[in-house]
């Protein structure tokens, strides 16, 4: 298997308990890749990990056991290599708008002058369309311009991969569409590796390329990576047009409703490798199945989902 | 909530006032006296007394026109025990300003280092929580014999008050820093130096200025009372001189000055507050 850009090796959680005992793992055994310039969607439910994951892959949390590995280095603390956006914004609300985006360019390039700085970060806070809140304080803007800011921030210094924490978590469904629009374009332009996390399946649909669905914890797995066969301009008014959309839609859905516990305890059937999760193209499913690519094969699919739920269910 | 008129709170002070000054002239109204007293004994003890009359509190426009004189005249010097009101104030102001600024270079640091330093916070939170309640004036015979000089005992009882309310205080600012705020730092890879300068000390600033706001409070009450005890100059001492005196007039004008100064300092400090705060 060739050397994925970003790769997660046996990646374990435990938090110790209230009264100091360790707990049981949150998740343990995740394995996934990602590529360069790949935008991946991590779907599941509360409390399987998921920020956790986010958190271990920023440097700001430390795994129990397992490595991170990115562009060929362990991963080991927080870096400017990898931009976090964060849930809650996280902007610093005694700063302007333009000032939040130049700590951390100041930080990126030490060496710059003044209005280097200041240039650059405009551009990026323009990119996001707030060239006309430049001056503004984090308190004076809305949701949706607050998290722009943080994109224009975690987008200026120009990381290698992007982290974002159910950036749209807390937007209204307006906010959230024109702000997803722009991420789609911003992230087209710049071929930025992404790895978002959401709640939101049409969210998923509309961002990822490889969407990862996480089974509940404890023990949480990456049950499954579902591929989106769409092509990669979509647009949130055409997309649900399209005839793989309600496909994928449906297994994303089904997979939240009725699966995701099935995960849980350690005994998982022989067929399921936490290393390969399987691989499922959902849009293509009526459609002749590719050559051989053993665990994307869609054919093999409807062998081991039946064995998973018979033996979780035991 | 109904909203009154601009006019109508002032309006309702100056009618209080004026009840308050009322109340105080009539309470206060000479009942001449048919004793008849030698002249020279009365200019000695004053003219109340002498006579035996009730009251020896003056009315409020002896208090007036003693005040009169001295906003008329702050600043002269007759000596060790008659000096202006405008230099016993300034030996006051001076004595807090300089307590408070150095007990502010020791609390803000050390402060930062409890907040951010759990281990720091609990090997030293047994110390905090024993000298906190001390009443600052108990340290000062202490600081007479070690240090042997009023002045500057008087400065270090003003120091160890004024310590405790901003140490508390930063220590909590910077413990509670928004975790979100230093994890965007940490992400950034901004060094601990430019974080603690351009984060935590933004974040937490409010918290520490309402610390130095409730500790120049706390001086200020403290140095009437150490001036009191160690005499010489300042306020405090021109109050216990004037008691001495027996010039209660000087003593209702002492107090009146020391309110209006105290509340100036707070509002200084509440302006300095308003000026780091931030909203969020």
């Amino acid at each position: 298997m060739s050397q994925s850009f970003l790769k997660v090796e046996r990646l374990a959680r435990t938090f110790p308990t209230a009264d100091g005992k360790p707990g049981l793992p949150v998740f343990d055994d995740i394995h996934f890749g990602i590529e360069r310039g790949e935008f991946v969607c991590v779907v599941g439910h509360s409390g399987c990990g998921k920020t956790t994951i986010l958190n271990i892959l920023a440097g700001l949390d430390e795994a129990t056991s397992g490595v991170v590995i990115m562009d060929g280095r362990e991963v080991r603390g927080p870096s400017l290599d990898r931009g976090v956006v964060f849930q809650s914004h996280a902007l610093l609300p005694w700063l302007s708008t333009l000032k939040n985006v130049e700590f951390g360019v100041r930080s990126r390039w030490p060496d710059w002058s003044k209005t280097q700085v200041q240039e650059h970060s405009t551009k990026y806070l323009e990119m996001v369309g707030l060239g006309q809140a430049l001056h503004k304080k984090p308190s004076e803007l809305s949701g949706g311009m607050k998290q722009r800011v943080g994109i224009a921030r975690a987008f200026a210094i120009q990381p290698k991969m992007l982290l974002l924490d159910e950036p749209f978590g807390a937007l209204d469904a307006l906010a959230r569409g024109t702000i997803q629009d722009e991420l789609v374009s911003i992230v087209q332009a710049t071929h930025q590796t992404v790895f978002m996390i959401t709640h939101d399946v049409d969210e998923s649909i509309l961002l990822a390329d490889k969407i990862f669905l996480m089974s509940s914890g404890p023990h949480a797995k990456i049950a499954e990576i579902v591929e989106v066969t769409m092509p990669r301009e979509r647009t949130r008014h055409t997309i649900h047009h399209n005839p793989q959309y309600y496909k994928i839609r449906n297994h994303l859905v089904d997979f939240l409703v009725n699966r995701s516990q099935e995960y849980a305890g350690a005994d998982i059937s022989d067929t399921y490798d936490p290393k390969h999760p399987p691989q499922v193209r959902p849009g293509l499913a009526d459609e002749m199945p590719s050559p051989a690519k053993t665990p994307t094969d869609p054919a093999v699919q409807a062998v081991v989902l039946p064995l998973l739920q018979t033996n979780a269910s035991n | 909530m109904k909203t009154h008129k601009a006019w109508l709170a002032p309006l309702l002070s100056v009618l209080f006032l004026g009840l308050f000054l009322g109340i105080w002239y009539l309470a206060t109204m000479q009942k001449e006296s048919a004793v008849v007293v030698d002249p020279e004994y009365a200019a000695l003890v004053g003219k109340a007394a002498a006579t035996g009359s009730k009251s020896a509190v003056p009315n409020p426009t002896e208090v007036a026109i003693k005040l009169w004189g001295h906003i008329k005249d702050p600043f002269y010097d007759h000596g060790t025990n008659d000096k202006g009101v405008g230099i016993q104030l300034g030996y006051s102001i001076g004595r807090v300003l300089i307590g408070f600024f150095l007990a502010a270079i020791v609390a803000i640091p050390l402060g930062f280092l409890i907040g951010m330093s759990p281990l720091i916070h609990k090997a030293l939170d047994p110390f905090i929580q024993v000298l906190k309640p001390i009443s600052p004036l108990a340290w000062m015979p202490l600081a007479l014999y070690t240090i042997k000089d009023a002045n500057i005992s008087s400065i270090f009882v003003i120091f160890i008050c004024s310590l405790w309310p901003m140490l508390v205080n930063t220590a909590f600012g910077v413990a509670t820093v928004r975790k979100d705020w230093l994890n965007v730092a940490r992400t950034l890879e901004v060094s601990p130096l430019r974080t603690a300068f351009q984060v935590i000390l933004p974040a937490a600033a409010p918290t520490i200025m309402t610390g130095m706001r409730i500790s120049v409070g706390i001086a200020w009450l403290v140095i009437v009372a150490a001036e009191m005890l160690v005499g010489g100059t300042g306020i405090g001492y021109f109050v216990w001189n004037e008691w001495n005196n027996l010039s209660i007039s000087n003593i209702i004008n002492a107090i009146l000055l020391i309110g209006l100064v105290g509340m100036l300092l707070d509002a200084i400090l509440n302006r300095l507050t308003k000026v780091v705060t931030y909203k969020e």
